[in-house]
This record gives C-alpha cells, sequence and structure tokens, in this order.
C-alpha cells in the first residue's frame, strides 16, 4: 500500500503497488475517453467561413453527461448566450488541457506489469498534472455516485459488497492521495 | 507617488472608481467533492493570494456557498473563470452587484 505523496531534497515522489498503479491507470483511461468520445459538434455552420479560419469552435450546449457538465460547467447564471459564447471558445481548449495532465500522469506512472511497484518522482509540472488529474477522478466519480457534504455515514453503511461502497472507497482514496500532494506543495 | 495637486482639484467619489475598474467579479461555488487544502492551494497558486486570504475566501466557499474571489474587466474574469474549471472549481463570472 502506498504512503501516499512525500518531499525529500526538493522532490515530490510516492510509490504504488501495482494494483493501486493500475486502479489509477483505469480510471484514468475511462476519463480521457469519455472526454474524447464526447467532443460535440461544431455549432458555426460549414458555409461560416471565419470560424473555419480560426479553426474548430466547439459547441455552445452544456454537456449531457453529468460528468463532463460538472467538468465543464457554464461560466455564466442566467445568460443562455453569455455561457454560450464562453463555452465555444473554451471549452476544447479545457478538454485538451485535462486530457494533456491525465496522459503525464499515465506518462509519469509507466508500466507497472512487470514489477511489484512503481516509483513516481514528479517535477512541478508532473506535480500539476497529478494535482488536476486527480480532482479530475475525484469529480467524476463523486458525481457519478451522488456525493453531498457531510454525507460519509451513507456511503460507509452500505453493505461491503455493494459496488458503490467500492467505487466510494477508492474516491476517498484519491481524495487521501491528493490530500499529501497538496501539503507536498503547501 | 509623489507631486501635488492644486487644492481646488475635485476628487472623484471613491465608489465610481470602483465600478468603473472593477465592473465584473469571478465567483467560485462550492462543491461537496474538493479538498478544502486543494481550493486553498488554487487560490494560493493562481491568484498569488497569502494563505491567509486563500484560506478566508475557502472557508467563505465551504460555509456560505460562494465568495467573490477576484474582480476586473469581463476578460480577465473570464480568464480566471477558465483557469478555475482546468483547476476543476466550479466558477462563474458576473457583473458586480448581480447577486
Amino acid at each position: 500500500m502506498t504512503t501516499g505523496f512525500r518531499a525529500r531534497h526538493g522532490v515530490v515522489s510516492a510509490t504504488f503497488a501495482a494494483e493501486e498503479a493500475r486502479v489509477i491507470q483505469g480510471l484514468i483511461g475511462e476519463l480521457v475517453e469519455l472526454i474524447r468520445d464526447d467532443v460535440p459538434a461544431p455549432s458555426a455552420p460549414p458555409e461560416d467561413t471565419l470560424a473555419a479560419l480560426v479553426g474548430h469552435l466547439g459547441s455552445t450546449e452544456p454537456p449531457e453527461d453529468e460528468v463532463l457538465a460538472r467538468l465543464f460547467p457554464n461560466a455564466y447564471h442566467g445568460d443562455e448566450d453569455a455561457a454560450g459564447e464562453f463555452r465555444r471558445f473554451t471549452e476544447h481548449g479545457l478538454r485538451d488541457g485535462k486530457v494533456k495532465s491525465a496522459e503525464t500522469v499515465l506518462e509519469s506512472l509507466g508500466d507497472p506489469a512487470y514489477s511489484d511497484q512503481v516509483t513516481v518522482s514528479l517535477n512541478p509540472d508532473e506535480c500539476q498534472a497529478w494535482l488536476r488529474t486527480l480532482t479530475d477522478l475525484r469529480l467524476a466519480l463523486g458525481t457519478r455516485l451522488g456525493v453531498e457534504q457531510d454525507d460519509e455515514d451513507l456511503w460507509t453503511r452500505l453493505p461491503a459488497d455493494d459496488r458503490r461502497r467500492q467505487v466510494y472507497g477508492v474516491y476517498v482514496w484519491l481524495g487521501w492521495l491528493q490530500e499529501s500532494l497538496v501539503t507536498c506543495l503547501g | 507617488m509623489s507631486g501635488t495637486a492644486p487644492v481646488e482639484l475635485e476628487r472623484p467619489e471613491v465608489e465610481d472608481v470602483v465600478v468603473r475598474d472593477m465592473p465584473w467579479v469571478t465567483i467560485v461555488w462550492n462543491d461537496p467533492i474538493n479538498l478544502m487544502s486543494y481550493v486553498t492551494y488554487v487560490f494560493q497558486a493562481y491568484f498569488a493570494y497569502t494563505r491567509k486570504k486563500a484560506e478566508k475566501l475557502m472557508m467563505d466557499v465551504h460555509q456560505k456557498g460562494k465568495a467573490v474571489v477576484s474582480s476586473g474587466t469581463r476578460e480577465e474574469m473570464e480568464r480566471d473563470v477558465e483557469a478555475m474549471h482546468s483547476y476543476g472549481l466550479w466558477a462563474t463570472l458576473q457583473k458586480t452587484g448581480d447577486t
């Protein structure tokens, strides 16, 4: 079992059991798939030559998927036009950024298939990628579960073989891992 | 700052200056998922706020449900909101006073 991230002599590192690394990799794979597969169609018509010149502009509509809607929320309350314009110009970049962070985390984990454990040593950019990706994974799991403020008892009272309790366990573990990383950077 | 101004020069109303210079605000909303330590870290890392100020804003978000974390032009606030979304925080922008 990992003891989380530690900072020693300016180097932030953590050692994971191969099984733990595989859990993280599996979740990241699903997150990247979700973000990539649901790329919204451009809202500008093909004959819009200005949009074609500027490049691929995104949709103005919020994603239907609850996790994507949480990862890419509306920037304006009660102003759909402004929210749509903001989304059109920012969502693609935000999606790319989240995928890039996730890929950086995957690269730092390497291939745990042939060893019992994986040690990652992170430079500052990799620390940022881990922070953001751990956040996105927790947002994804927490949103799917329907986690609410101070509802820990609800989840820990579920039967041990309830899938949601297992997922909640992973969600809590990722939070603990992120806390250890934030402490290293604080 | 140095120099002297004629004493008869009328000073602008402070409130006008604030409204003209800071017409938009970025608001971060509470969510049940993000860690308090992480939200504090983001406020320090992105806005370069002191730990004390970052913690105060984080507690406002946590206890009051939201907090104004920055103010400026609409373009500046759109940049801040985009950055907050990249960090996974739930943020919106609005005109000052539109609450």
